[in-house]
């Protein structure tokens, strides 16, 4: 079965409305994209990282072991490790996108559209569309968010030397303001905002105990406790 | 392209894949009903924060170069800005790029 375009359209068109996350996207691959070309990357490899990776903290870790000359097998511990926050966020959307009528390839494919952005986008709206379409609204949000993406990493790369020290710092606080304010934006239920509290609150906190694995242990914790507590709320 | 780069890359992906992967594989025997959907959505959205919250107070790459007094400002004032705007995303958004040029160059 192909994907249905009406859907996939309307899934591609969410980076278009008033709330999208496309300038804030386009302004963090912006930085990866300078970022990439410090580091010696052309622009293929850089482009080729973005489509590939989609996973800013992943791309950031990546660049920091290539900076300290990191073996290829702590590349991948190090990234596996910071981009693990994706497994529950997938476990948390694929279920809802679920219809025996789509075959599996579908679901396979676009798991690689998992990222904060195109997460939150589908969890604020698939309500609004039939369970059996939700797989192609999807694929369509994952391909406009990555399109996004290439053009921030593009772009990044070609004007690299005219991005200054506060234009840089600029694009580098833009992204987690914005996501914030989405967080904030999706707290409508008791567990939710508890999540969202909780995580705020512990990430920082276990940061200063485990670097490393502070933000699964945060979001861990904080999950499990609001889970508990919502729980609880509705009993 | 380097061989070290495509390389890098490629073991970086796999990286990502692998979590995003194993995602997809174990939903197929969750129902979205179910206590287990429920409660990895809260460690969904709690890992998240955790992740932004994380980013602003202990930041990695160019934020580093920000105070934490002049990262913390600007992120209450465009909350404020979020708030006052009802809930709007743009514009916080936009205004924390311009306050932390302003704020870290003049104050």
């Amino acid at each position: 079965m192909m994907i249905k375009k009406n859907f996939f359209f309307r899934g591609y068109r969410s980076i278009f409305t008033h709330d999208s996350p496309a300038i804030a996207l386009t302004c963090c691959f912006i930085a990866i994209g300078a970022l990439f070309k410090n580091l010696g990357f052309n622009i293929q490899e850089s482009i080729f990282s973005t489509v590939l990776t989609y996973a800013l903290p992943g791309s950031l870790v990546m660049a920091e072991s290539m900076l300290i000359g990191a073996s290829l097998l702590n590349i991948f511990l190090a990234v596996w490790i910071v981009n693990a926050r994706l497994y529950p966020m997938a476990v948390s959307l694929f279920p809802l996108m679920m219809h025996k009528s789509q075959p599996k390839w579908k679901y396979y494919f676009s798991c690689h559209f998992i990222a904060i952005s195109a997460w939150l986008i589908m969890k604020s709206n698939y309500k609004n569309i039939p369970k059996k379409h939700r797989i192609d609204y999807w694929i369509g949000i994952g391909s406009a968010t990555v399109s996004v993406s290439v053009i921030g990493t593009f772009l990044g790369f070609s004007f690299s030397e005219h991005l200054n020290k506060d234009v840089m710092l600029g694009l580098a606080i833009l992204n987690p303001v914005y996501f914030l304010c989405m967080m904030i934006g999706a707290s409508k239920t008791i567990p939710v905002t508890l999540s969202v509290l909780f995580g705020t609150i512990l990430g920082p906190i276990i940061f200063l105990l485990s670097p490393e694995w502070s933000i699964l242990i945060a979001g861990i914790i904080g999950g499990t406790l609001a889970y508990l507590v919502g729980e609880h709320s509705v009993s | 392209m380097s061989a070290n780069i495509v390389y890098a890359i490629l073991v970086t992906s796999l990286a990502t894949f692998l979590s995003r992967f194993l995602g997809a594989l174990t939903s197929e025997g969750i129902k979205e009903t179910s206590k287990l959907f429920k409660w990895f959505n809260c460690l969904a959205y709690a890992t998240l924060a955790a992740l932004i919250a994380r980013t602003i107070i202990f930041p990695a790459g160019v934020l580093v170069d920000a105070s934490y007094y002049s990262r913390s400002i600007v992120v209450f004032l465009s909350l404020f800005v979020f708030f006052i705007s009802k809930k709007n995303f743009v514009y916080p958004t936009i205004f924390s790029a311009i306050c932390m040029a302003i704020i870290n160059n003049y104050i």
